[in-house]
């Protein structure tokens, strides 16, 4: 019911600035829908000309159905939690939560009562007469939640809503969101620049670009499958491999290679023996799923460090090979980076199973987690569907 | 500590003791005023040196028989009530617009105001207003007074309460807007409340300027009614022409007492901050 549709929504600043730059967007009722995108690509804009706080300059934005375009903010059936918390300082918690009923003049019984219901659902409890000011980080987060929640809203808007957490607080309050934006089964957008948080919470993740949509898509798609250059860059914790290739072959090649000794992926499995295209890259080559680029085009070829396997044995097949520079500590896993043939590239392994600095080893990976891209423009090629076996 | 100090040189104790005569001399100075003020007025022959008092509140009884004293004490407040409350809802008003509203030409706007305010009120100014105030009917009005004071009040106290407004995030209002509140809603129940430090520090610093403020109801006042205590302490003189001695202590320290009530008022609720300076 109370989906968000966006048409060809434009917002510009007085002085120029294209903030949101044509965008097309449908947020499903219900879902937990993230915006992503570096600093200042225009993701606060967004929320905000959603919310009506900013005028669009094009475009129409629709909440549940209704053409809000030109509505005040206070008639759209939003709420939102601003960066900042915007908890006024001079009301306690409870008159800061009730203050969205304040302003429709509920009574005063009837406010207390929402006030409590609300401070026990974000265990606020307890907390009711205290200000602002004598709150934690986490708890003005929660304030800032509990006043858009009994502000009744069809819409939650969230922007960054995590990013004034410490890191430990932030796991925290992000598997909290989770939990109540499930409970709620409110439509929620919010608004963050940290990949990570997006992939845990979001069913869908609209990456974005100086004002435009780069990629929209839930996040194990944006993960795996960045449709150009910018997401494959962006997302992920350890940076995709993006290396420069060329097509050496478009399909039939057989047989790419199982790993003998397995590490890191199982993901291998599906793709190994149907018949995949061949790019050669980095001194080497890897197998691609087929596609109809020209054979001897170039290509940047994108491949995350999770997919690709260290072999040390023999390996036949294509795979890369090359020496190991370094192995940095991620915790459970390795980010080794292996120099082949001048080109660095980065690969995890499990813990404990690190290669030394000085071993040759060879890299291989799936064809489906290859990806390629356009050498000029960034986008990713389509693949051919897959021959019927 | 490991090494002891050295015992100090003779030349070192004398610029100590030196240091300190002159200290005690300045202090001195400017406590002598305060005592008097202070002893004076329970004096029984009070003059114009300070000793201990031979005390009486026979003064006190001379002042407030005194046909025109207390008078201007009115006098005083009323002028200085209307002038506190017009700047600060003015300078509000005004403050919150050039704070929230992007006006090409702004912070230039406010320099020139607080560079002509000091000539406003001036004295180079006074010809000139003392016309106006003649043209519009308003000479030996307290009305009047008040009015040439908000004025030359309003530019310094606009400059001073932008800063607190600018100070107030905006999402505060933002954030109001969201969950359906009115101009008049956001108004009271947010920008209000937060600016009140602020309201309050230009309201008593207006109110302690209008105080003190000798030349302008010197000039524009004529009936000795009508005058305020600064004007009128001057002429607290006897019969003979020289100062009244039992009158004026009283008076100086009744004059005295808003003021620093206020200020101990203010001070103790939000303690007094000044930030000056445009930010943009
Ligand atoms: N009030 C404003 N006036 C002019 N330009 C602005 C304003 N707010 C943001 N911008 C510009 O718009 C762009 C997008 O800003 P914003 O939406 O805040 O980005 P994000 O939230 O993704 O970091 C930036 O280039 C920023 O400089
Ligand atoms: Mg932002």
């Amino acid at each position: 019911m109370a989906g968000i549709d966006i048409e060809g929504l434009a917002t510009v600043y007085p002085n120029g600035v294209r903030a949101v730059d044509g965008l097309d967007l449908h947020v499903a009722d219900g879902e937990f829908f993230a915006l992503l995108g570096p600093s200042g690509c225009g993701k606060t804009t967004l929320l905000r000309t959603i919310a009506g706080l900013e005028a669009a300059s094009e475009g129409t934005v629709r909440i549940d159905s209704v053409d809000v375009t030109r509505v005040e903010p206070g008639k759209r059936g939003v709420a939102m939690v601003f960066q900042d918390y915007a908890l006024f300082p001079h009301m306690n918690v409870s008159e800061n939560i009730t203050y969205p009923l304040k302003v429709r003049r509920v009574a005063a019984a009837t406010r207390s009562e929402v006030a409590s219901h609300t401070a026990g659902e974000l265990s606020l409890q307890g907390l009711l007469e205290r200000k602002p000011a004598q709150l934690s980080g986490g708890q003005q987060q929660r304030v800032a939640l509990a006043r858009a929640i009994a502000s009744k809203g069809k819409v939650l808007l969230l922007d960054e809503p995590l990013s004034n957490l410490d890191a430990r607080l932030r796991l925290e309050a992000r598997t909290f969101l989770k939990k109540l934006q499930r409970d709620l089964g409110i439509t929620t957008v919010f608004v963050t620049h940290d990949q990570a948080e997006a992939l845990a919470l979001a069913d869908r993740i609209a990456v974005m670009d100086s004002g435009k949509l780069r990629q929209l898509g839930s996040p194990r798609e944006v993960f795996a499958r960045p449709t150009n250059t910018f997401v494959a860059n962006f997302i992920g914790s350890t940076p995709m491999n993006l290396l420069p290739g060329k097509v050496a072959a478009s399909s039939g090649v057989e047989g790419a290679p199982r790993p003998t000794d397995t590490t890191s992926s199982q993901n291998g499995s599906a793709a190994s023996s149907a018949a995949v295209g061949l790019v050669s890259v980095a001194g080497g080559s890897l197998p691609a799923a087929t596609f109809s680029t020209p054979v001897g085009a170039e290509v940047t070829v994108g491949i995350r460090p999770e997919y690709l396997t260290v072999a040390s044995g023999d390996v036949t097949g294509p795979a890369l090979r090359g020496i190991v520079v370094v192995a940095e500590n991620l915790g459970t896993q390795s980010l080794v980076t292996v120099d082949c043939d001048g080109t660095l590239v980065g690969v995890t392994v499990p813990e404990e199973t690190e290669p030394a600095p000085g071993t040759a080893v060879a890299l291989t990976a799936p064809a489906t987690r290859v990806l390629l891209y356009d050498h000029d423009s960034g986008e990713l090629l389509a693949r051919q569907p897959a021959p019927v076996a | 500590m490991s090494t002891r100090s050295l015992p100090p040189t003779p030349a070192y104790v004398l610029r100590r003791i030196g240091f300190y005569v002159l200290i005690c001399a300045i202090t001195l100075f400017f406590a002598v005023p305060m005592l008097w003020i202070a002893s004076a007025p329970f004096d029984a022959s009070p003059g114009l040196g300070v000793h201990w008092p031979d005390w009486t509140l026979e003064n006190f009884r001379k002042t407030l028989e005194h046909p025109y004293a207390m008078h201007s004490m009115v006098n005083s407040l009323l002028i200085c009530v209307t002038t506190a409350v017009a700047v600060t809802a003015f300078a509000a008003l005004a403050s919150y617009a050039l704070s929230r509203v992007r006006i090409p030409g702004r912070d230039a706007l406010l320099y020139g105001l607080l560079l002509l305010s000091s000539v406003v009120t001036g004295t180079a100014a006074m010809v000139p207003i003392f016309v106006m105030m003649f043209q519009l009917g308003l000479i030996d009005s307290r009305f009047g007074v008040a009015l040439v004071m908000t004025g030359g009040l309003l530019p310094a106290a606009i400059f001073i309460l932008k800063d607190f407004v600018d100070a107030v995030p905006k999402s505060y209002e933002e954030s109001a807007r969201v969950f359906g509140a009115s101009t008049g809603q956001i108004l009271r129940d947010v920008v209000l409340p937060v600016a009140r430090p602020g309201l309050a520090t230009i309201m008593v610093w207006a109110f302690v300027n209008s105080w003190g403020n000798f030349l302008v109801p010197f000039l524009l006042i004529r009936s000795i009614d009508k005058q305020p205590g600064a004007v009128l302490m001057q002429t607290l003189t006897d019969e003979g022409g020289s100062v009244n001695l039992q009158v004026l202590p009283v008076f100086s320290l009744l004059f005295s007492i808003p003021v620093v009530v206020l200020y101990l008022l203010v001070n103790s609720r939000y303690g007094f901050r000044f930030h000056g300076g445009i930010k943009s």
